[in-house]
């Protein structure tokens, strides 16, 4: 059951976010979200003298968090008015209510109020909007790992694998990112594409960001991977990269997007997005590109969670299921006591995907992890 | 299997072994994931759940296959039931990121 929305996306929540369009504003975002509790505020660290690209990827992040299906209504509140328009305009194109403030001229207070005002209205109507049945194929699903170690490839990430194909399979749509991490198995995802255009959409994608990332020359160790990565058994990015993929499925990839970028609505199935390899960064793009439920393998322990996207967490690794259980969904250690087979673990991966469709909160939920980082390109002016 | 496999390892043909649980050197039992083989491996050093061991001798330079694919190169020579980590394995695609 879900949420239907006037552009006819399917949501799973049903948020009103009180959105800043720079840190400035974030002040005055939280406060409407105390004045007018069940209202959400997503604070974050940017949007001032971002040019080019890197302003774009701002504006494409703020615009398409509030055009998410699990984003009832949004209010907008910016320093001044010319980019709180923008991406307010940039919202109502989903057709779902939105309101801008601008702070230049009144000051905090009195944006507030005004927001305010707004916010209990747009509470109040989204409340009465009523869950309808949603079919998978009207979802999109996101899928990260994070904290891996060597049970992610072993037991969590083919769990996911499952969920994805089901889910595909279903007639839905996936996002898989963390360009950096295919490393090694790169030509894996590219013999997926579907067609050569995709492939070569995908090994340019690939070949520039690792560009990147080989001109600096730097020990990447301890970064990818990460330390965390090392302390639970993987020694290097390619040993990783095996295991990020194996989360991805066995169904061909039919596109290729850009960080936060929307998928062809018509065009159903898995999608790579370029992204950082970074857990919020990665979630928060995907979030802005629709994904409205993601799933998160993980091995050392990754608490991370999504201010309006349900984070499900999976471990295989015995000691993180009982060690951190307030920020695990799904435990399938026993894969690897071969307790149960790849399918039951698929069985049980959906199960917590319907509960969490239907409204049960997921424990990033339940434990307050909101984390909404924004990818930068480069410097600001 | 009566108990839980002690380690597992991808595929038949990876030189490399993951431990199931806190492991001390010895003799342990194991399972390839893919094909279902049983293995008897001699562990020389005590690792850590989730830590990798050597299958097989590997000399200084030699690839470190798991899934079947090489996923890094031995910094150092390795011997069969070594623990293998950041000490004597480094990325071949990576070559600026080593201990």
């Amino acid at each position: 059951m879900g949420y239907r929305r006037p552009n006819g996306t399917m949501g799973i929540r049903n948020h009103v976010v009180i959105l800043p369009l720079d840190d400035l504003s974030n002040a005055a975002a939280e406060a409407v979200a105390k004045v007018i509790p069940g209202t959400l505020a997503l604070p974050h660290a940017f949007g001032r003298l971002q040019f080019g690209q890197d302003l774009e990827l701002t504006f494409k992040t703020l615009i398409g968090t509030g055009m998410n299906a699990n984003v009832a209504a949004v209010i907008v509140i910016g320093i001044e008015p010319k980019w709180t328009n923008r991406v307010a305009e940039g919202i109502a194109k989903s057709g779902k209510p939105v309101a801008a403030f601008s702070i230049e001229g009144k000051g905090d207070l009195q944006t507030i109020t005004e927001a305010s005002r707004m916010a209990a209205m747009f509470l109040q109507d989204a409340s009465g909007l009523e869950r309808e049945p949603a079919e998978i194929g009207e979802m999109i699903m996101s899928i990260k790992c994070g904290e891996s170690d060597t049970t992610s490839g072993l037991g969590s990430c083919p769990t996911t694998s499952e969920a994805v194909d089901r889910w595909v399979e279903a007639g839905g749509t996936v996002f898989f990112g963390e360009t950096s991490e295919l490393t090694g198995g790169e030509h894996l995802i590219a013999d997926r594409c579907i067609d050569d255009a995709c492939r070569i959409a995908f090994q340019n994608t690939y070949d520039k960001y690792i560009e990147v990332i080989e001109s600096t020359g730097a020990n990447l160790l301890g970064s990818q991977p990460t330390q965390g990565n090392i302390a639970g058994g993987l020694t290097t990015i390619e040993e990783k990269a095996l295991g990020n993929i194996a989360k991805t499925g066995s169904v061909p990839v039919v596109g290729v997007l850009d960080y936060a970028e929307q998928p062809d609505p018509n065009k159903k199935g898995l999608y790579f997005m370029n992204s950082s390899s970074a857990a919020a960064e990665c979630v928060t793009l995907m979030a802005a590109g629709g994904a409205v439920i993601h799933l998160f393998p993980t091995g050392q322990g990754n608490v991370i969670g999504n201010p309006i996207v349900p984070v499900l967490k999976l471990t295989a690794n015995k000691k993180t299921a009982a060690s951190m259980k307030e920020h695990i969904d799904l435990d399938v250690s026993g894969l690897l006591r071969y307790e149960y087979d790849l399918t039951k673990a698929g069985d049980m991966m959906m199960e917590v995907i319907y509960k969490t469709v239907n409204g049960r909160l997921c424990a990033a939920e339940v434990t307050g992890h909101r984390e909404f980082t924004f990818t930068k390109l480069y410097i600001s002016a | 299997m009566a108990t839980p496999p002690q380690f597992l390892l991808h595929h038949d043909g990876d030189n490399v072994a993951v431990a199931m649980d806190d492991l001390e050197p010895g003799t342990l039992h194991g399972l390839s994931v893919k094909e279902g083989t049983a293995y008897t491996e001699v562990l020389n050093h005590a690792i850590p759940l989730g830590h990798k061991f050597a299958l097989t001798d590997i000399p200084e330079g030699g690839a470190i296959i798991k899934y079947g694919i090489k996923v890094g190169l031995a910094s150092a020579a390795i011997k069969k039931g070594d623990y293998i980590h950041t000490h004597n394995m480094r990325s071949y695609r990576w070559e600026a990121s080593r201990a």
